[in-house]
């Protein structure tokens, strides 16, 4: 069983539930990328959401676009991000999920791909702008080298739609909170716990929730009906706004230990 | 006509190319919109209301002229000028603007949604928008709407709101984006009116079909004045709609051939030209698989054209899979080239060009020539050039005076 499974069903069993923290790759810079993964693990995340920069990101608001922009201009590259894997293996069993869009993934060639990602110990990759329909010979480049492909699903999605995803999916599925892009929300939608009620009737695979998670509450909230929540942006905005300070890892972790335990205090 | 009209196949795809490459929550809206659009098209009162509209609103058809002392001048094949810059709003645009609008309200939406380079499209969104009385937004990149200042007052005037788009290169590919961006948020009230032969499907089979009245009225008029089907079809190629509006009518017919333009901006590196099938390969933007221009690592690369609407990574996924069975062939002219016959078209014909079309008659230019002097040479003529004459005027202030 892969990384992925197990630490989620793990949870599960113990009745716990999943924090998963998303970083930009190379944001502010490679070797930040690999302390800033090693930091959230102590802080508590139970798997790790890698973003792979691209030029033009159409699912992403201006929080992860300013990340990439900035990954991008400091020269990142998916054969770097890989490596960066490799050196925080040697420290760490955490599960690894890529999160890129397509073309990046489709130009490094999808069978070199997934041999690298298991060799260097990614478990899992989601591509946002890959729907099962599309993702034959993805799926099955990724599982020859036993790496799990995890899919979107939308409240726009129907209940056919979340049929066929859940057929095609591994290791988990990801529910999106809301129609829209990325981005912190002062509130969670309301769209949210109907669309995790309704994928759950179509599949046993853990249910995480992202987009727009940016409070102790939302996280908690999810936690009441999904097995772990993502929190992307909000993250994101606390590195752009420390970038270049001395405690920026410390504090990026401070940030998710608060989102993950609801402590009183709120970091800046 | 069995090969071409039996493309896309139901998932959207031209051989390997095309197909959805979206985010899952637009995927339903794109099967909404498909369904939508199959009824619409068997729909006796659809195709009536959108022909009155052509007729009386836009002017179609459009006429096909015989350019006797541009001809004279080149000394070769004859050439004939398909004039869509006669449309209504100065384009080709308004065809396929007209025909999605009136499927966005037939769809119960209340809001539409496009994307702009040049701001023909733009335009001609807006213009549908007011005609049919749909809110609209438009998205164009701060460097477009620096050089084409006039398409945005127009836009404003007919009542669109008009989103700058800082992110990126600041144009058409970033304006793509955004509206995707949008279209993602509000799709419940929402048509995203897309203005090419990209994106997700269905939207290349849907432009394809509206704009493929040109080719249409030009075989029933070239046949008229003629009696024979033209030799070769020059088509100025963006994304790619006028183009394959003209050669989709003529694709079963292996005598005439065709040849679509890319822009060759101003040097063959990466980032200053927009020919993708010159140095593109394979790859996925906005929703689609097709030739893209992009660095080894996949990430889109910036383009350069002088003409906004050539401006753009990537191609039509149908001209992709029209080139690799060889059937309509790809070349591409230089800013340079696109300016001089911008100048001789003014000077011989009476007749200013877009830039975008002027592409088109550069290469006609070239190949009129050596052609001998019975054939017959097509150019579709896909705007006109009001909107360019600051840009030329900036050109022309910098390279000299016009040539003689």
């Amino acid at each position: 069983m892969s990384r992925i499974r197990e630490r989620l069903e793990a949870l599960r069993r113990t009745g716990r539930k999943g924090f998963i923290p998303y970083l930009t790759a190379g944001d502010p810079d490679l070797e930040t990328t690999a302390r800033l993964i090693r930091a959230l693990e102590e802080a508590g995340a139970d798997v790790i959401e890698l973003g792979i920069p691209f030029s033009d990101p159409i699912a992403d608001g201006p929080i992860i676009q300013r990340a990439a922009e900035r990954a991008l201009r400091r020269g990142t590259r998916l054969r770097d991000c890989l490596d960066i894997i490799a050196d925080v293996r040697r420290h760490s069993d955490i599960p690894i999920v890529l999160f890129s869009y397509l073309n990046p993934l489709l130009q490094f060639g999808l069978p070199r791909l997934a041999r690298e990602m298991a060799v260097v110990g990614i478990d899992g990759v989601l591509a946002t702008d890959l729907v099962p329909e599309e993702a034959e010979e993805f799926r099955q480049a990724m599982g020859a080298q036993g790496i799990e492909t995890i899919f979107l699903v939308a409240p726009t999605s129907p209940d056919e739609r979340i049929a066929t995803i859940a057929r095609s999916a591994s290791g988990f599925i990801y529910v999106v909170s809301r129609t829209g892009v990325t981005g912190t929300r002062e509130q969670l939608s309301e769209a949210m716990r109907p669309t995790v009620e309704r994928v759950r009737r179509h599949t046993d695979l853990p249910v995480a929730v992202g987009f727009g998670i940016s409070r102790p509450e939302h996280v908690r909230e999810i936690w009441r009906y999904a097995d772990a929540a993502v929190v992307g942006s909000a993250l994101v905005q606390q590195i752009e706004r420390h970038a270049g300070e001395p405690d920026l890892v410390e504090r990026v972790a401070r940030f998710a230990q608060w989102l993950k335990t609801g402590a009183a205090e709120t970091p800046d | 006509m069995s090969m071409a009209s039996s493309l896309p196949d139901a998932r959207g795809h031209f051989g390997p190319y095309g197909g959805r490459f979206v985010p899952e929550t637009l995927m339903h809206p794109l099967q909404e919109l498909t369904e939508a659009y199959m009824a619409a098209r068997e729909d006796p009162d659809f195709h009536r209301e959108l022909q009155e509209l052509l007729r009386t609103y836009v002017g179609r058809p459009t006429p096909l002229f015989f350019a006797r002392r541009l001809t004279e001048h080149l000394g070769g094949a004859k050439i004939y000028l398909k004039r869509e810059d006669l449309c209504h709003t100065g384009a080709h645009k308004i065809n396929n603007a007209l025909g999605q609008a009136l499927l966005a309200k037939r769809m119960g939406k209340t809001r539409v949604i496009a994307e702009t380079g040049a701001g023909q499209h733009g335009v001609a969104t807006a213009t549908a928008c007011a005609l049919l009385g749909l809110q609209c937004v438009i998205y164009m990149g701060t460097e477009d709407m620096r050089r084409q200042a006039l398409n945005v007052f127009r836009m404003q005037l007919l009542g669109a709101e008009v989103r700058g788009v800082e992110a990126g290169s600041r144009t058409l590919k970033d304006a793509i984006s955004e509206a995707l961006r949008d279209w993602v948020t509000y799709v419940e009230t929402t048509h995203y009116l897309l203005g090419s032969v990209l994106g997700p499907h269905p939207y290349p089979m849907i432009v394809r079909d509206f704009q493929s009245l040109i080719g249409r009225e030009t075989r029933e008029q070239i046949l008229e004045c003629e009696g024979r089907l033209p030799d070769v079809l020059v088509a100025c190629v963006g994304g790619g709609s006028n183009a394959i509006g003209l050669f989709y009518e003529f694709l079963a017919e292996p005598q005439v051939r065709m040849i679509g333009v890319e822009a060759g901006g101003r040097g063959h590196a990466l980032g200053e030209h927009a020919a993708r099938f010159a140095s593109g390969r394979p790859g996925v933007l906005h929703g689609t698989y097709t030739y893209v221009l992009q660095d080894e690592d996949g990430q889109i690369a910036l383009t350069h054209s002088v003409a906004a609407g050539l401006d753009y990574a990537a191609v039509g996924p149908e001209h992709a899979y029209w080139r690799d069975r060889g059937r309509i062939a790809y070349v591409s002219v230089s800013d340079r080239e696109a300016l001089d016959a911008f100048q001789l078209l003014a000077r011989l014909e009476g007749i200013l060009p877009a830039l975008e079309s002027a592409h088109a008659l550069a290469y006609a230019c070239r190949l009129a020539p050596t052609m001998p002097r019975n054939q017959i040479l097509i150019v579709n003529l896909s705007g006109r050039g009001d909107k360019d004459v600051q840009t030329v005027a900036d050109w022309l202030h910098r390279e000299g005076t016009p040539s003689p």
